[in-house]
């Protein structure tokens, strides 16, 4: 198994060379890092390619790392029944930077794409249908970003004044409890400024 | 007498999200023209409640059970996915034993999920009676699950590491004795629908998908395999002690309702055999990893050393720190193949979980294998693809 691995590592990367940045295995894993605009050529590659043949887009997901300048990561998940192996592809972008769309490649990425979008705000270029798949009608927002509160940010009831499902802002009464495993004895990176906090707010 | 033009317009239905048979929430605008589908729309997400956000602000431990909650009709086949993909990034074994419970559970959900699916398939081209009796075992199969995890459905049973506990005394038993009497209630379903003239007649050549079709869509599990291509994760890509288990994949030729339907017939019987196999070979020993840092200690152990009751709190509250790393997990569950892409950041909580459900890929495919057919064959095919929200919405 590692061994054909490798030698797949060594022809993609050999036959792509130009086209993509790079080819590591991971855990036993291979992975195809691509830049966006090659996404297309990349992947057809790889589905019609006699020692690829991954034929069948097991999934498209987004992932999202706000510290990094481009902080989406698209990342590709296929599978080759004849050869029995695995393929990781990843893209960076960001919020403006639209990534070619691979539905012509594979029909069954069109709603991975679009739920890529929902959740994440990452644009796909000549996506024939890019709606909003998972979320309520007239959502705002990218849910699974990682600057996305976890309660979002409106709630829904039923008005018996208004006959009709209110959108609220939410309102709880009690926070979500975030806590903090640091242990002390491994050097707490924070300094205890908590104390100044308040003051600060209360000039609010 | 001058002949009349009458112009017929297309018109779009709406169906759902509470029909029937749209099997949960699920809403499709339905373009016909006359009674002759021209285009689906399926509107998803009724039932979307962010799992995979959930999931990122909770421990390792605490996501197991969001897991029963997507394919809730076989809750355990989801949380053997997660428990694979966390323990490939810890790099821990799981015992012998907790292996072979794990696939003996994993079967007894794949016939909780086939015998849903039988069931209600059949209710949808209007057969009422093998829903009853698909239900009747369905509850029989719960109390299993109830008399290992304490729940009937959401089991939180397989972890990452092994399996919470070992079997009670005597579980073996009763699930031989009923793998006994259980093929007579199907081979009864099998009779009344097999060659059942109305049955045939909604399903034969409904909503085929040749195998080039079925792989471009991204079909996995039977989907995949009625449209005749061999195809399993427990025999291409085993887990567990899966290696070990004797059993046959069966496969379909025309693709279409019908097959799709005998398919999981026969997957039921075959899961009968693994499900004996896994009972009679089943070692002793372990059920879960004995390493501290991620199975808790024993409830005797805890009560007189105070190193447990710490270990056990630490536990339960902070959780384990998983390395750093990305790892894709999947396993053969009933509806196909479920994924779990984990990405860690070293900390006690995964930094990204995406699930990949085997639903969402096949009701996608919806729209196109509905085109051209009628009306009333779109429940036929809704049924056949097998699609539960949970998983489909997240």
């Amino acid at each position: 198994m590692d061994e054909t691995l490798k030698e797949l590592a060594g022809h993609i990367e050999a036959s792509l060379d130009p086209r993509i940045e790079r080819v590591e295995i991971v855990r036993d894993e291979l992975v195809v890092t691509v830049p966006a605009h090659e996404i297309v050529p990349v992947m057809t590659f790889l589905r019609d390619n006699r020692l690829c043949l991954f034929r069948c887009l097991i999934d498209i997901c987004g992932v999202d790392y706000p510290e990094r300048t481009r902080r989406f990561e698209v990342v590709y998940h296929l599978l080759s029944l004849v050869h029995n192996l695995r393929v990781r592809v990843k893209v960076e972008t960001d919020e403006q930077t639209p990534v070619p769309s691979i539905v012509d490649v594979f029909p069954a990425a069109g709603w991975f794409e679009r739920e890529t979008w929902d959740m994440y705000g990452v644009m796909f270029s000549d996506h024939p249908d890019l709606r909003r798949i998972l979320t309520d009608y007239g959502f705002k927002g990218f849910p699974l970003r990682k600057d996305f509160p976890l309660t979002g940010y409106v709630e829904v009831r039923y008005s018996e004044e208004e006959k009709r499902v209110v959108y609220e802002p939410v309102k709880l009464t009690q926070d979500f409890r975030k806590f903090d495993f640091m242990s002390p004895w491994e050097g707490a990176k924070y300094v205890l400024d908590d104390d100044v906090e308040p003051e600060a707010g209360e000039g609010d | 007498m001058a002949t009349r033009e009458v112009e017929i317009n297309n018109y779009s239905l709406n169906f759902g999200p509470q029909h029937p048979a749209a099997h949960g929430v699920l809403r499709m605008i339905l373009e016909l023209d006359g009674e002759v589908i021209e285009r689906v729309d399926s509107h998803i997400g009724l039932l979307h409640r962010g799992t995979e956000k959930l999931i990122e602000y909770k421990t390792y431990l605490q996501a197991v059970p969001y897991f029963d909650r997507l394919d809730y009709v076989a809750p355990i086949n989801q949380e053997h996915a997660f428990a694979l993909a966390v323990e490939r990034l810890l790099g821990c074994e799981v015992p012998p034993r907790g292996q072979y419970i794990r696939v003996l559970f994993s079967e007894i959900g794949r016939i909780l999920g086939h015998l849903l699916n039988l069931g209600t398939h059949a209710m949808d081209v209007g057969a009422m009676t093998p829903i009853l009796w698909a239900f009747e075992e369905r509850e029989v199969l719960m109390c299993f699950y109830e008399r290992v995890s304490g729940a009937r459905m959401h089991a939180a049973y397989i972890r990452p590491g092994g399996v919470h506990l070992d079997l009670p005394a005597g579980l073996t038993d009763d699930i031989l004795t009923w793998c006994e009497r259980f093929p007579q209630v199907l081979d009864d379903i099998a009779t009344l629908l097999i060659d059942n003239r109305i049955f045939k007649q909604r399903n034969v050549d409904i909503g085929v998908a040749t195998a080039e079709e079925a792989l471009a869509w991204g079909f996995s599990g039977p989907m995949l395999r009625a449209s005749g291509v061999a195809w399993d994760l427990r025999k291409a890509q085993p887990y567990d002690v899966y290696d070990k288990m004797d059993f046959d994949i069966p496969i379909g030729k025309n693709g279409d309702c019908y097959d799709r339907f005998l398919l999981r017939l026969e997957e039921v019987r075959q899961s009968l055999r693994i499900i004996r196999q896994s009972i009679e070979e089943m070692p002793d020993g372990e059920v879960t990893t004995l390493d501290p840092r991620i199975s808790p200690p024993r409830r005797a152990e805890m009560k007189r050393s105070m190193e447990a009751l710490i270990n056990h709190f630490k536990l339960y509250t902070e959780g384990y720190h998983v390395p750093e790393g990305e790892v894709y997990a999947a396993v053969e569950a009933p509806k196909g193949e479920f994924g779990v892409y984990l990405v860690s950041d070293g900390s006690n909580k995964p930094y990204r979980c995406k699930i990949r459900a085997p639903s969402f890929a096949h009701l996608q495919a919806m729209d196109f294998l509905s085109r051209g057919h009628m009306l009333a064959d779109a429940p036929a095919i809704l049924g056949s693809l097998d699609v539960v929200f949970g998983e489909v919405d997240r």
